[in-house]
């Protein structure tokens, strides 16, 4: 039976696509999800403006202590007036270009080192002449520069010296660790294990104040570590523990076959983990490594409590002024952004990586 | 805008279709059929994934269909259990509509068993307790009677030896088998089968086609969406091609496989056998 | 016919090339470099003690404190021994950590769930609320909720108070409990014999179940009877109405139940923080069970609630526990942190003791020692669950 058929395409039922279709199945399917939109959208309504107009609208952003406490607003100037003193602490005035320069040159190494491509070895040496020119710039003493005792140093540099030294030292130090933890050797594998319970088991606050109360005890008359090495061991130990965990999981998943091989070709225990087992194992916990730096990155604000003059310390001393008294939100609000835009960059990097290896490479 | 109908020509033992026009589509569905699909038309988004279907399935009959995937075929079966929406058209299974009424749904669920590409057995439960969930928690049987019904199928699919196992410790073909005799559990009157085979290992793939092929000559009305044309070849009464979400053509096994009609099919046939 | 001569019988392998003994030797040397390293530090430690006449041992426990606590759960004054006021400390810091935990469990179920919702506002939102309290360390979200309490919150004569009988001023949030009532021990005697027949009522309706297949409505009676049976006797007692309404008296409030600053902002702070990596546990525990599992489960004929708690349930959990364990252990450890802000838990008192005492090492390894103790039962109890909930695989 022939008919003149139209073979004209049907499109889908109208409130199936388009605006409609989204807003009716994202928002609104179900009697249930509607009233949670309802109720969710009412909740906004009476918390955004007013949240809007403290902070942007009648808020002082320039003005002195004075000005902004008859503001009915956000008092943004608690920032802008001691914005140097916030992001560098102590460190003179005049030299502070050195530390400003040493954050850059990281940040360069950092965004170079975003791309996989640029992994290889010369850039291993390039951290390494970065971090040692870091040092230098602080510390100066030489090259023409005045020597600035770490006592002076403080915001923004030492918060990242601590988060970036920290994770450096405590990387070979948690490889160490897994290879030890599964070794055969029983007396080995027993150390291990118990360095890394007993630290992954108490409070970093714990051993911030070991370091800073006790260490001084383990040493011979006359020798003095300064705060900042004994806050920066401290934090080393700590998280080397973590990283021994998180490479142990790696290492557990490489499958057997592959130290059989290697054993196979006639390699020892050092070629075999240093060119098959650790590569993979390594590649393999990349993300959460990252995600341990990022840990790193936001513990050190506990160096507060031991009276290091991090960011979130020189933050404290200015709201203790009299003068900028009183504006505590506004200026944990400015830190807290510092930070999450720090982690947000670091997690996003590592959700992507993650996303790469697992398309395989 | 006029509504138009693809015409579909649908040649089978039986089977009136084509030039169907709008006062037709009132037709009534219970004529002995288990299963009639009528102008059903399915969306992904904007992607048009059944383009009108007319399919009619008798009871006891078997049903093969096979195409390029993206065609639907998936799409198709998984409409009739409820497992994706159609949006226009008739759906009727056993003289029950599927629209959007639960009970409905769950009538026809109880009727219809499905049989999954990955075996999706429950992984927590023992191979007894995976086939005596449905009927101690649908139909609300004792918990004896259940087992013993268990134990009676897990006997018909050659696996009784495994009862007190876990699923993560049997092998594909195994599984797979036990997947089958789940469904049997609830005594339906339709078996969907969707892609039984694929994921299994070459040597395994035999003992579950065997199992289907017992269930086929005790006559089950099976709809089974598969590449395995030796199996077509030998149990099913109608073959299907689908291909961008049309059938395109409909046969007996050996008409459809000596005499393809279109040219699609005959490119997919020269694809499949070789 | 004589085979070979079997090698390795008759010729000697010197030591240092058997593998077996070279493992033991790398063993000794490894021993003797940590023990050199621990009499090095321990011997320059006994050396200092004693130049800055510093006393060890823990008999300082049982001098005389001479020290106040803010707040603490049982009777306490500065005549008291250090190991009381130890004591007050551990169970200031486990009060916080046993609230702070019931709370983020369900706050961080309530965000994972929402984050997985259709609804696009409230899984944006709940995205929202995940990354921005995970990126932000937990001592400056402390800071930041007690300077909202210090200098937001008015005095409490002009306390806000957003319903009838809750006052928030900077001196703490002040509830309206009801009064101390003999009804109320009575109800309390219910509750639990409500808790107990339904689980008497649960076996019987499963044992019921098995032989007959009729299921019985066991979780609406359950509610019924938990709720229903402190409710007939509140009702039995004349409906005592009595409450506890604090009032304003001198600089503060009395009566009512007061709680500090400190103890609002730490949990606060605990809460909201640990929250989203609970939600995102949670999240991930969910989504870990495969699309497929659910299908199966309702081409079955299993209805929405069933399928959630025969199929998805288990096999989610299984994920779960684990890392919430982990997080329940890092909410304790964080508790730590109420040194900063002033709250007297564990290791701020612990802190006083050293700073009067000038015993570092003996206070040190008790934190240490008492943290240990949470984390070593906590990855036990962890161990014996995972055991107990393995999948069996081959």
């Amino acid at each position: 039976m022939e008919q003149a058929v139209q073979v004209k395409e049907l499109r889908p039922p109208i409130t199936q696509i388009g605006v409609i279709g989204w807003v009716k199945n994202n928002l609104f399917n179900g009697v249930f999800n509607s009233i949670l939109t309802i109720v969710t959208l009412f909740l906004l309504w009476k918390v955004v403006p007013p949240l809007f107009r403290w902070a942007f609208i009648d808020s002082a952003w320039h003005t002195t202590g004075q000005a902004c406490k008859q503001a009915a607003g956000a008092c943004w100037s608690v920032i802008s007036m001691n914005y140097r003193f916030i992001l560098f602490g102590f460190y003179p005035y005049e030299q502070q270009w050195r530390p400003f320069l040493a954050i850059m040159i990281l940040f360069g190494l950092l965004f170079y080192s975003r791309d996989r491509n640029h992994w290889k070895k010369p850039l291993a040496y390039a951290w390494i002449i970065g971090l040692f020119t870091m040092g230098l710039l602080m510390k100066g003493g030489i090259f023409g520069l005045s020597s600035v005792e770490s006592t002076q140093w403080g915001g923004l540099p030492l918060t990242l010296l601590l988060a970036v030294f920290g994770v450096t030292a405590a990387y070979p130090l948690g490889v160490i660790l897994a290879l030890g933890r599964r070794s055969k050797m029983h007396g080995v594998k027993a150390l291990c294990i118990l360095y890394i319970e007993l630290i992954r088991g108490v409070p970093l606050i714990s051993l911030l104040f070991m370091s800073s109360i006790v260490f001084p005890l383990f040493l011979p008359e006359g020798v003095t570590f300064n705060k900042i090495l004994r806050a920066q061991v401290a934090i080393i130990l700590f998280t080397s523990a973590y990283i021994a965990e998180v490479v142990r999981g790696g290492l557990q998943g490489m499958s057997r076959g592959q130290y059989e091989a290697a054993e196979s070709i006639g390699l020892n225990y050092y070629l075999t983990m240093r060119l098959v087992i650790l590569p993979q194992a390594l590649k393999i916990v990349i993300p959460p490594t990252v995600s341990q730096l990022i840990s790193a990155f936001k513990d050190t604000s506990l160096v507060v409590i031991i009276a290091l003059f991090d960011i979130l310390k020189t933050t404290q001393s200015v709201l203790s002024n009299p003068e900028w008294m009183g504006f505590s939100r506004e200026a944990y609000v400015f830190i807290a952004i510092l930070y999450f835009l720090g982690c947000f960059s670091m997690s996003n990097y590592s959700r992507k990586l993650e996303k790469e290896l697992s398309r395989g490479d | 805008m006029f509504l138009h109908v693809q015409l579909q020509p649908e040649i089978g033992k039986g089977i009136v279709k084509g030039g169907l026009n709008e006062m037709n589509i009132e037709k009534k569905a219970s004529e002995g059929q288990m299963i009639e699909f009528i102008d059903v038309h399915k969306w992904f988004g904007e992607f048009h994934v059944l383009q009108g279907i007319n399919l009619s399935v008798d009871k006891q009959e078997r049903i093969v269909i096979c195409g390029p995937s993206g065609s639907g075929k998936s799409t198709l079966i998984r409409c009739i259990n409820r497992l994706e929406e159609h949006q226009r058209g008739r759906i009727v299974v056993d003289g029950i509509e599927l629209i959007n009424n639960i009970k409905n749904i769950e009538k026809i669920r109880a009727e219809v068993g499905m049989v999954f590409q990955h075996f999706n057995l429950f992984p927590h439960l023992t191979i007894v307790q995976n086939l005596a969930l449905g009927p101690i928690w649908v139909r609300k049987v004792p918990k004896k009677e259940a087992e013993e019904t268990a134990m009676y199928y897990l006997e018909k699919v050659h696996i009784a030896e495994q009862a007190c196992k876990y699923p993560g410790q049997l092998s594909g073909g195994q599984q797979q088998r036990v997947a089958i005799a789940r469904s049997l559990c609830m005594n339906p009157k339709v078996m969907l089968f969707d892609e039984p085979t694929s994921a299994l290992d070459p040597e395994m793939i035999k003992e579950v086609l065997d199992v289907m092929i017992e269930l086929a000559q005790e006559g089950m009305t099976m709809i089974v969406v598969t590449h395995e044309m030796g199996f077509a070849r030998s149990v099913a009464h109608k073959v299907l091609f689908m291909d961008f979400g049309k059938i395109v053509e409909g046969n007996t096994p050996e008409e459809f496989f000596k005499n393809p009609q279109h040219e699609r099919t005959k490119l997919f046939l020269s694809q499949i056998l070789h | 016919m004589r085979g070979f001569k079997d090698s390795t019988i008759s010729e000697k392998v010197p030591f240092w090339l058997d593998p077996k003994k070279r493992a033991i030797l790398f063993q000794l040397m490894t021993f003797c470099l940590v023990g050199l390293l621990a009499y090095y530090l321990v011997s320059n430690t006994l050396v200092n003690l004693e130049k800055q006449k510093i006393a060890t041992g823990f008999s300082f426990l049982h001098k005389e404190s001479s020290f106040e606590i803010g707040e603490s759960p049982i009777p306490y004054s500065a005549a008291n021994t250090y190991a009381r006021a130890l004591l007050v400390g551990i169970l200031n810091t486990v009060k916080v950590a046993f609230i702070g935990i019931a709370i983020t469990i369900l706050l961080g179920t309530i965000i994972g769930m929402a984050r997985l919702s259709t609804n696009w506002l409230l899984s944006k939102l709940a995205a929202i609320y995940i990354e921005v309290m995970q990126d932000i360390p937990i001592l400056l979200q402390l800071f930041f909720w007690y300077a909202i309490f210090y200098e937001t919150l008015p005095s409490p004569r002009e306390a806000i108070s957003p319903t009838a009988g809750l006052f928030m001023s900077n001196r703490g949030v002040a509830f309206t409990v009801p009064e101390g009532h003999p009804a109320h021990i009575h109800m309390f005697l219910a509750f639990v014999a409500g808790c107990g027949i339904v689980y008497l009522m649960r076996r019987w309706a499963r044992k019921r179940q098995e032989r007959t297949g009729k299921i019985f409505p066991t979780f609406r009676v359950g509610i019924a009877i938990i709720f229903g049976l402190p409710f007939l006797i509140w009702f039995g007692f004349g409906a005592p109405m009595g409450m506890n309404v604090p009032k304003l008296g001198g600089f503060n409030f009395e009566g009512g139940l007061t709680v500090s600053p400190e103890f609002i902002a730490l949990l606060l702070g605990l809460v909201l923080y640990t929250a989203a990596f609970v939600a995102e546990v949670v999240r991930a525990g969910i989504q870990s069970v495969s699309k497929g599992q659910r299908e199966a489960a309702m081409s079955i004929g299993l209805r929405p609630v069933p399928v959630l708690n025969l199929v998805i349930l288990p096999q989610a959990l299984r994920v779960i526990v684990p890392p919430l364990t982990s997080q329940m252990l890092n909410l304790t450890k964080n508790s730590s942190l109420a040194v900063a802000i002033g709250y007297p838990d564990f290791v701020s008192v612990a802190n006083t003791t050293i700073n009067q005492t000038g015993q570092s090492i003996e206070g040190v390894a008790i934190i240490m020692a008492v943290y240990l103790f949470f984390s070593l039962t906590t990855s036990a109890f962890m161990n014996w669950y995972n055991k107990r909930v393995a999948l069996v695989e081959r």
